[in-house]
């Protein structure tokens, strides 16, 4: 009777294992910054890329749904292309992380946009609340 | 003045505690009554004073003490009055102390109902929970003060995380922490039959309802939580395996399985060492889920917080574990078993089966949860597992429970003879499988849908065919059809509670199932008056508008959604709040028992001209908070006081 169980745990134990380190290889991605991803990028491999928006790379086309940018780490950038609106907390000069797949064609592909949430304490200051007020005027101005 | 009282009375807390954990401790040993009452004394006073710290910060909320760098942090002038209630436990100091708060509470009730039923063990409870209150008082007066003071004090503060800002975050904390701290009861019930060495059924008969209490917040908590990033997130999803979730649902798990192998313990003396094993695993794992979420290891969107308390968290888990590990050791030769299994096909062998399963799940969250830590640590390569590698290796095990779930309540003791086998599972057996050729020929061509629903049908039948019989032999002796329902829900409502909610269990399979294999989603970047269509509705872009709320402004578009004739106009939005440097998604949508309709706006041109939606019709995704409403009302039936035979 005991035998029974022993192989019945052991068969489980086996297949647990097997899928842990089937599941585990097959979906692991490795985070990898602009510079590292420069100097060993397979194409067609799946990265977590991180990195900061550089300024002025920013470019959105509503109708199309594209999205580029580029994203770097002080030494080296890597354009990025992603299909789809940038998410709330995405932003030029502030951390991003992408998830995707770098392209044969020398850019990444990325099909997720995590944007990095910051949390440090910052005193309220009356320049943005303008700035949304501005908004408002312009919508309820002309969207009427 | 008032902070300075909150953390003098979180000192002399901390002092109580300390005692009383000591004097119990000692009355025990040297069985003097009066230390216990004065351990108990302590207790009570811990209670008082931890509850006047939780009343005064509530009051620093209420009246703007921007003195407080935590209420400066996680309020501000405009943030509405619930919100300034609930925005306590908004972040990680406050959460501390309703943590804190509850696990008195949780200790005063416990002095109430046991310190005359549990003679032996109780003061050894008493050492337990007042030592694990100590240890979050020193949380609270030393790692995460939540009332240290800001200087200079500022005009206004920061105010609450936005996200935060919904009714489902004022009972999701509650309802987890509930869940957190209520499975602290049992732990410290086991820690007492190891001291004494009463490791037999005692604790367990005592702690069975303490347990059902605790797992029924938690599971609400996990509901509540993923009711809300459904409709808060607006990523349209409900679970995205993030560590914050995995931290709340490793400990459900294991909590789950304890609940199981009770029954294999009070029936046939058996599983003593797995039971403690499985209670002291449950309690760890929830140290260890605050561990994860609040000292900032793993980053995630949903780790709001960072701190120093990492070191502390992690610290009292090697105290718990190595105490726990060195008493079962001392106890080693107590713990064997009294019965022995019989037969591989058996109710025990199904209940084994079923815990192994559940712990083999919470070690499979457990390992994904801490892989990108350990490949860090172990090779210097940030390596990741997402929510592709949990459900691979998950799925399997969810089926398999399922299985068991309607084997396990039906089969037989010991030994199921074939006769047993066949009275009980052949028409479930045969109920599934038309189900699965149904569902086939309705189209349904993914192999694991047709697997999932054949199987939910077929479990759902064993519980009908248990119902039904149990009925139909009160009905026979007389009694009307609904009476003898009710009757028997309630004289044997543990059993029963335990049906409803495998029905629950069900319900939410069946959302689950739908929602990920038949949802669909468009994302369009509509002109005004122009349109989108998606399964069947059609979405119109009409206007956008915006306005001035409270604490934030908000730009909202309004769609009208038809499918033929008009159902309604949607109107998903973005806040924009001063505090934060981004806006926030607010998401409209329409619930439906077969499909949601659900619309995010994404992006927008600033004259109103165009505006940019994600647009997704959701499929049976009603049915998880549906099966979440039954699993949890099926917990509350089982809590309930079991009633005697009277007539």
């Amino acid at each position: 009777m005991r035998a029974k169980f022993v192989v019945g745990g052991a068969v489980i134990a086996v297949a647990l294992t097997y899928m842990i380190y089937a599941g585990v290889t097959q979906s692991a991605v490795y985070f990898v910054t602009p510079a590292e991803l420069r100097a060993s990028a397979v194409a067609g491999k799946a990265y977590r890329l991180g990195g900061m928006v550089l300024p002025g790379s920013l470019r959105w086309e509503p109708r199309t749904l594209d999205l580029h940018f580029t994203l770097g780490d002080g030494t080296a950038t890597v354009p990025v292309h992603h299909k789809g609106t940038p998410p709330d907390l995405f932003g030029e000069g502030r951390g991003a992380v992408v998830e995707g797949t770098w392209s044969a064609d020398g850019y990444f592909r990325a099909s997720l946009i995590l944007a990095k949430h910051s949390e440090e304490y910052k005193a309220p200051h009356g320049t943005s609340q303008t700035g949304y007020k501005e908004l408002i005027r312009t919508l309820k101005g002309e969207g009427r | 003045m008032i902070p300075e009282l909150g953390y003098g009375a979180a000192i002399v807390a901390l002092g109580l505690a300390l005692w009383g954990a000591l004097a119990a401790a000692l009355g025990a040993r040297t069985g003097r009554p009066a230390l216990v009452l004065s351990a108990q004394h302590a207790a009570l006073g811990v209670f008082a004073l931890v509850t006047a710290c939780l009343a005064l910060l509530m009051y620093a909320f209420l009246t703007f003490d921007f003195s407080v760098r935590y209420v400066a942090t996680n309020t501000n002038l405009g943030t509405p009055f619930y919100y300034r209630i609930t925005g306590v436990w908004g972040a990680l100091e406050g959460s501390i102390i309703l943590w804190t708060w509850m696990l008195a509470l949780y200790t005063l009730i416990v002095i109430l109902r046991h310190r005359e039923s549990a003679r032996e063990l109780y003061p050894w409870v008493l050492t337990v929970m007042l030592g694990v209150l100590a240890f979050f008082l020193l949380v609270i007066t030393v790692a995460a003060p939540p009332f240290a003071r800001l200087h200079p004090v500022p005009a206004d503060g920061h105010g609450l995380n936005p996200l935060l800002e919904d009714t489902g975050m004022i009972t999701h904390p509650v309802a987890l922490y509930l869940g957190f701290t209520g499975l602290t009861v049992p732990f410290a019930f086991a820690m007492a039959a190891l001291i004494t060495g009463r490791v037999g059924d005692a604790w367990l008969t005592m702690t069975r309802r303490w347990t059902i209490v605790a797992w029924y917040f938690l599971s609400l908590g996990l509901l509540i939580g993923g009711w809300w990033s459904y409709h808060v997130l607006g990523w349209g999803g409900y679970w995205a395996w993030d560590p914050v979730e995995n931290a709340a649902f490793m400990p459900w798990l294991t909590a789950t399985a304890f609940l199981h192998s009770v029954m294999i313990q009070e029936r046939r003396r058996m599983l003593k060492l797995w039971n403690l094993a499985l209670v002291i695993m449950t309690f760890g794992l929830t140290l260890f889920g605050t561990f994860l979420t609040r000292s900032g290891v793993i980053a995630s969107v949903h780790a709001f917080t960072q701190g120093t308390i990492g070191a502390f968290f992690l610290g009292f888990l090697a105290l718990v574990l190595l105490t726990a590990l060195g008493l079962l050791a001392w106890r080693w030769d107590a713990l064997g078993a009294q019965g022995a299994l019989d037969s591989v096909v058996s109710r025990e062998s199904a209940f084994l089966l079923n815990n192994v399963m559940l712990v083999a799940a919470a070690f499979t969250v457990f390992f994904g949860t801490v892989f990108p830590l350990l490949s860090e640590a172990l090779r210097g390569v940030k390596v990741s597992v997402g929510a592709p590698f949990f459900n691979q290796v998950n799925v399997p095990l969810f089926l398999g429970l399922i299985f068991l779930m309607g084997v396990g309540p039906l089969i037989a003791w010991r030994r199921a003879s074939v006769d047993n086998l066949r009275r009980n599972f052949l028409g479930p057996v045969l109920t599934g499988v038309a189900a699965a050729a149904f569902f086939f020929a309705l189209g349904v061509h993914s192999a694991l849908a047709v697997l999932t629903l054949a199987l939910t049908v077929f479990v759902a039948a064993t519980i009908a065919l248990d119902f039904a019989r149990a009925t139909r032999v009160r009905a026979r002796m007389g009694e009307p059809l609904l009476p003898a329902m009710g009757g028997l829900l309630r004289r044997h409502n543990r059993r029963y509670g335990g049906f409803v909610v495998h029905l629950g269990v069900l319900i939410i399979a069946v959302g689950v199932t739908g929602s990920q294999a038949w949802s669909v989603q468009t994302e369009t970047t509509l002109g005004r008056g122009e349109s989108t269509e998606l399964a069947g509705y059609r979405v119109r872009f009409e206007d956008l508008a915006a306005s001035e709320e409270s604490n934030h402004f908000k730009v909202a578009g309004a769609f009208t959604v038809s499918d033929g004739r008009v159902l309604g106009v949607l109107r998903p939005a973005k806040k924009f709040y001063p505090q934060e440097q981004s806006p926030i998604a607010y998401v409209d949508y329409r619930l439906g028992l077969r499909e949601d309709i659900y619309l995010v706006l994404g992006d927008f041109a600033r004259d109103g001209s165009r505006a940019t939606v994600k647009l997704q019709v959701n499929r049976l995704v009603s049915w998880i908070w549906i099966g979440g409403l039954v699993l949890t009302a099926g917990a509350g039936l089982a809590i309930l006081p079991e009633t005697k035979r009277t007539a």
